[in-house]
């Protein structure tokens, strides 16, 4: 199983390492559109046309020009507009709860569910052969047997 | 013992969504700035909402409770809003006409490049003070919405006159309630 495991990540890490590289040496301006925000129409650069918006797409093709990676871009732009600027919260201090929580949340209503359905299902085993095994009423017992036997005749 | 269970778990997911509501109610609650609004046109005169920036016009900060005692004329814009471009001879000619009686023309630069904001004022010969708030934090505590917008201080801090909303040369009206505003911020 272990060696399955290391045979599936070793080639998809070898696959992505390179591209994300490439793409932290030689940001595109799609790339990094949809990673910046606007800042007065709160939504990313992308789906934006307002007048800063459109400051920042200039900013950002002479900072690719310049030759700038793409933390050195965001970190220009967090030092001028702060860190709202940027679409993703950062992986540290209190930004770091934004990543952990929904991972947090998942595992909590996994663990949920499970007790529920373990609960659930040991509620019901007891009940099940005692029904099965219950006897009839004699009388209604009677007349079945009746029943049945006016249909063979 | 399994209904305690239950009564426990019941009792958490009631308490997060309280939770979660009470979070909701204060945000919506304490939006920055929309006290200041609505005290303003309901005709009170809240306390400016202070502020230290850094300068764009020369190094260091400057602070609105350095101005105490001051009439101070507050003026939200960024180089990239044409309107702003528009209202700057006015702000520049008042700054020059009023500065003897003690007023002080403070243009903040808000979420803008500071080096897009200096040439521009160099380009504009803009002369009083300018300072940069990039991330745009003093905007919610004033409630404003777009550039340019422009604020009266009187000289105890207090806000007086109209909001400007908008260029001061929109209309007649705006330029006349621009400049009773300048004459109550000066008290006279």
């Amino acid at each position: 199983m272990r060696r399955l495991l290391v045979a599936l990540l070793v080639p998809l890490t070898l696959a992505v390492a390179p591209a994300a590289l490439a793409s932290e040496q030689h940001p595109t301006l799609g790339e990094l559109e949809g990673q910046v925000m606007c800042p007065t129409c709160h939504t990313t650069l992308d789906q934006s046309s307002s007048p800063v918006a459109e400051r920042i797409r200039v900013f950002i093709r002479a900072r690719i020009a310049a030759g700038d990676t793409r933390s050195g871009i965001k970190r220009e732009l967090v030092a001028q507009f702060g860190p709202a600027i940027l679409a993703a919260p950062p992986r540290r201090g209190f930004g770091l709860l934004a990543w952990w929580l929904p991972l947090v949340g998942l595992l909590a209503g996994i663990g949920a569910v499970s007790v529920a359905v373990w609960s659930w299902s040991r509620r019901r085993e007891p009940t099940g052969p005692a029904q099965a095994t219950a006897p009839l009423d004699p009388e209604l017992e009677q007349r079945v047997d009746e029943e049945l036997a006016r249909l063979d005749a | 013992m399994a209904s305690s269970g239950k009564l426990a778990a019941q009792a958490l997911a009631v308490a997060a969504v309280v939770g979660l509501l009470a979070l909701l109610v204060w945000k919506v609650t304490h939006q920055p700035g929309s006290g200041v609004e609505k005290a303003l046109s309901a005709g009170k005169h809240p306390p400016a909402p202070l502020f230290t920036l850094a300068r764009l016009d020369r190094p260091g900060r400057l602070s609105l409770t350095s101005l105490r005692g001051k009439a101070v004329v507050v003026n939200f814009w960024a180089s990239w809003c044409r309107p702003c471009k528009e209202e700057l001879p006015v702000l520049e000619q008042t700054w020059r006409r009023y500065r003897d009686r003690g007023l002080v023309v403070v243009g903040i630069d808000a979420q803008d490049f500071s080096g897009d904001a200096k040439r521009f004022a160099r380009k504009y010969g803009i002369t009083y003070p300018i300072v940069h708030d990039g991330p745009g934090a003093t905007l919610g505590r004033y409630g404003v919405t777009g550039f340019p917008e422009t604020f009266f201080v009187d000289r105890t801090g207090r806000l007086v006159g109209a909001h400007i909303s908008g260029s001061i040369l929109s209309n007649r009206k705006i330029k006349a309630e621009f400049e009773a505003s300048v004459r109550r911020a000066l008290g006279s």
